[in-house]
């Protein structure tokens, strides 16, 4: 300890003094300080005590000499150079909750980085950061960068990151991670720090990495972005160390960030190709069946232009907007007939063929039946087949084929096309023409058939899905709408009564089939459509909501305007059905599935919800005959550039 | 009632009506209509005096409601009103389903009060047509 200056010193001196003094005082261990225990908490509540006493100068203090001071600065942090790293790549966004394990590079993205490409979207749990994410991508077609806090933070994130992975949507999840045991300062950092904080994930995400030194960061960060681009697609992941992040830039001439280069989507053999080629063609029946074919909006043309070639059906399984609602050639609502005839399957990127040629029956015991004739020919052009993992059973059953290509089938669609196209001669186009006209007449009935359904408990409360769906198309049709929700739960009313011919207008499920993808991935599509001026609408599942409803924070902070149908039927109805079920099966309490399944007793007012949290709504809204008028309403905040809620009370499906 | 897991919705949805069209379809043939409407007026009686209100609550509390919807307008199951098939092939639908509809026997819903969910939907308003909605027409 250095001895006290005297009394009488001039200026300069008392504040050099005083520096040195206040330096050895808050550097010093706490334990040294006289009269003070260790606290648990490693001082951190200490440091937050509005009332701590000001630093006193100890009699000792040592005088002020630069070799004493600490170096309490850095003006230049590793976490910099990431930012460098991430911006060489593109990132518009980058969606995440906060955490101290990623404090650095938080800093450094919204100062040095100018919060600009990527800009922080602030997300109130980590589900929903990467969630925005995953709808992010199927609009826009460009993945997010995601901050996710070591362990617990990962740990929020990984139902969804679980869905991105199912669903093929690439995403970079960068973890902050303090790996050096002698620099965690607390006990907090303890219990989020881990040997390999990517192990809980690392199941399904289909790349990872620690680097350890700054270049090795960037290298890996091109890497990373690469090989999550490179179909199938998927989420990667990447640690960034705390300590790599806060300390000092070493001599930054000697870094250098590599450019990154992804790879073309890989295509079908020649041989495959000509061969499917041939078996479509020479097919009386071929069916053109499609799951995440279409990644563009390219993927869509093609897919038209090869079902126009040869005059065959389509069967879209809705994983993307793969072929138009409208188009005669659509067979989706005739699946079962069109499948049941056909001579030759095309299967694009089909998460489950078993499904598709089989349907199941059995009560207590499921049983698989073929719905397709035993001698039909099956092809399958599909990027899973390139990358599986074991773990996780998202890979469905195994289907035998005839043809197997592991290629991207949008990539292959192109020489597939050619390949067709030069085979068809006279006699073949005579009768795809035929093909073609009976294909059309068939699915003229389909529309016809759903608008009358779609009257049966037309005036019904709560209202019915059909009449929601009618409604909301009236207001949204003379619109560049986008519906960024799947319409499953709502009986698919949407693809049956609207007409749905671009890529943005449809962008599928979950993936996984995790609950509580909806809401966020929801609010990441309606960002990407916020640029284009694109009225984004989003059916909401109630159940699905509450797992993450500060989204709406999200989206009212951000200022991105969606349009959010709330399909209030108050129930987990899925599982309503399911323990309905074991209940019919068990020939007990068949009155009981409510229990635990339902949100009744209170119901949920998710109109104040959404106010609370800045959104304008309205709602619930029971009559139909109230609903044009309220989502007028609701419509027109939109268009200023706002998020906007209705709470509708619906039938259960 | 009808149920899926979520995995195989929408395939299965086309089986559930698929179950109930095929039923339909053996209706189809006039013979088949007759001898069904036959069948069906040998116990109208019965059918008659099934209690609406008591068949509305019942729909509700033994979970028809949630494939059939509350008007049983359909869903994930199909429509079953106004017009249901024959009561005797809705008993014997209903206790021995095919499809992904599960099983209601006897033990959990008697037959006194499936004639009561019967004459609920037999009560059931016709509805518009399709071209007499302004927001349904093409």
């Amino acid at each position: 300890m250095a001895k006290a200056r005297k009394p009488n010193v001039d200026r300069r001196e008392f504040l050099k003094t005083a520096t040195a003094g206040a330096a050895a005082v808050v550097g010093a261990p706490l334990a040294t300080r006289a009269g003070e225990a260790r606290p648990r908490d490693g001082g951190v509540s200490s440091l937050r005590n509005a009332s701590a006493p000001v630093p006193r100068i100890p009699k000792d203090a040592p005088p002020a000499d630069s070799a004493n001071v600490e170096v309490l600065t850095v003006d230049h942090p590793g976490s910099d150079f990431m930012v460098d790293a991430f911006k060489a790549i593109g990132f518009e966004y980058l969606c995440s909750n906060p955490g101290n394990s990623f404090r650095s590079l938080h800093e450094s993205f919204i100062n040095y980085g100018n919060n600009k490409d990527p800009e922080f979207i602030t997300c109130c749990h980590e589900e929903a950061a990467v969630g925005m994410a995953h709808g992010y991508f199927k609009i826009e077609g460009k993945p997010l960068l995601v901050l996710l806090h070591g362990t617990v933070g990962v740990q929020h994130a990984a139902m969804a990151i679980y869905d991105a992975y199912c669903d093929r949507v690439p995403l970079v999840a960068v973890l902050g991670n303090f790996a050096n045991a002698a620099t965690r300062a607390s006990f907090v950092n303890w219990t989020h720090a881990a040997q390999d904080p990517v192990a809980l994930i690392r199941d399904f995400v289909k790349w990872d990495d620690q680097p350890v030194t700054l270049q090795d960061f960037a290298e890996s960060a091109m890497r990373a972005y690469k090989v999550a681009m490179t179909p199938p697609t998927m989420p990667v992941a990447l640690v960034a160390d705390s300590d790599l992040q806060q300390r000092a830039l070493p001599d930054s001439a000697k870094l250098q960030i590599p450019k990154v280069t992804v790879p073309e989507p890989p295509q079908g053999d020649t041989g495959s190709v000509a061969e499917t080629a041939r078996l479509l063609v020479a097919a009386e029946n071929p069916v053109i069946v499609a799951d995440r074919a279409a990644r563009t909006p390219a993927g869509l043309a093609r897919i038209i232009e090869l079902a126009e070639v040869l005059q065959a059906p389509v069967v879209d399984r809705n994983g993307r907007m793969n072929f138009p609602t409208r188009h005669p050639l659509n067979q989706t609502e005739r699946s079962r007939q069109t499948l049941s005839s056909a001579d030759v399957i095309l299967g694009l990127e089909l998460t489950d063929f078993f499904g598709v040629v089989h349907g199941y029956e059995g009560e207590v015991e499921t049983r698989a039946q073929s719905i397709i004739k035993p001698d039909a020919k099956l092809i399958s052009i599909n990027s899973n087949d390139l990358f599986l993992k074991s773990n996780y059973q998202d890979f469905e059953r195994y289907q035998a084929v005839d043809v197997a290509m592991a290629a991207d089938a949008e990539a292959t669609l192109p020489s597939l096309i050619e390949a067709v196209k030069m085979q068809v001669n006279d006699d073949r186009k005579r009768a795809f023409q035929d093909r073609g006209a009976k294909l059309a007449a068939a699915h003229q009935q389909a529309p016809e058939q759903d608008r009358e359904a779609a009257c049966a408990g037309w005036d019904a409360s709560p209202i019915s899905t059909a009449r929601l769906s009618a409604e909301l198309w009236e207001q949204i049709k003379g619109e560049d709408w986008s519906l960024v929700t799947n319409c499953q739960f709502v009986s698919h009313w949407p693809l049956r009564l609207w007409s749905f011919d671009k890529h943005y207008q449809y962008i599928g499920a979950e993936g996984g089939y995790g609950v509580g993808y909806n809401a966020p991935a929801s609010i990441g599509a309606a960002l990407a459509n916020r640029k284009y001026g694109r009225l984004t609408v989003s059916i909401q599942n109630d159940g699905d909501f509450m797992f993450s409803p500060g989204v709406l924070w999200t989206a009212a902070h951000h200022k991105i305007p969606i349009l959010i149908i709330m399909h209030n039927n108050r129930a987990y109805h899925q599982e309503v059905m399911e323990v309905q079920r074991m209940a019919n099966q068990h020939q007990r309490g068949i009155t009981r599935a409510g229990i635990g399944t339902t949100l009744v007793d209170p119901t949920i007012d998710y109109s104040k919800l959404a106010q609370s949290m800045g959104v304008y709504a309205q709602g619930p809204v029971s009559d139909p005959k109230d609903l044009a008028a309220a989502i007028q309403q609701a419509i027109a905040v939109v268009k200023r550039g706002e998020p906007a809620l209705v709470d509708v009370l619906t039938q259960p499906r | 009632m009808i149920l899926v897991d979520r995995h195989s919705l929408q395939r299965n949805t086309r089986w559930a009506f698929s179950g109930l069209l095929l039923v339909s379809a053996a209706l189809a043939s006039p013979l088949a209509r007759a001898q069904a409407t036959s069948m069906a007026n040998t116990k109208s009686d019965s059918v008659a005096a099934g209690n609406v209100e008591r068949g509305k609550k019942l729909f509700v509390t033994n979970g028809c409601y949630q494939c059939h919807g509350y008007a049983a307008q359909g869903g994930v199951g199909p429509k079953l009103g106004p017009d249901p098939l024959p009561y005797s092939f809705v008993q014997q639908y209903v206790r021995h389903p095919t499809g992904t509809m599960p099983p209601y026997t006897e033990k959990v819903i008697g037959d006194h009060d499936l004639l009561d969910i019967y004459a609920f939907l037999k009560s059931l308003p016709q509805p518009p047509k399709a071209k007499d909605v302004p927001l349904l027409r093409p």
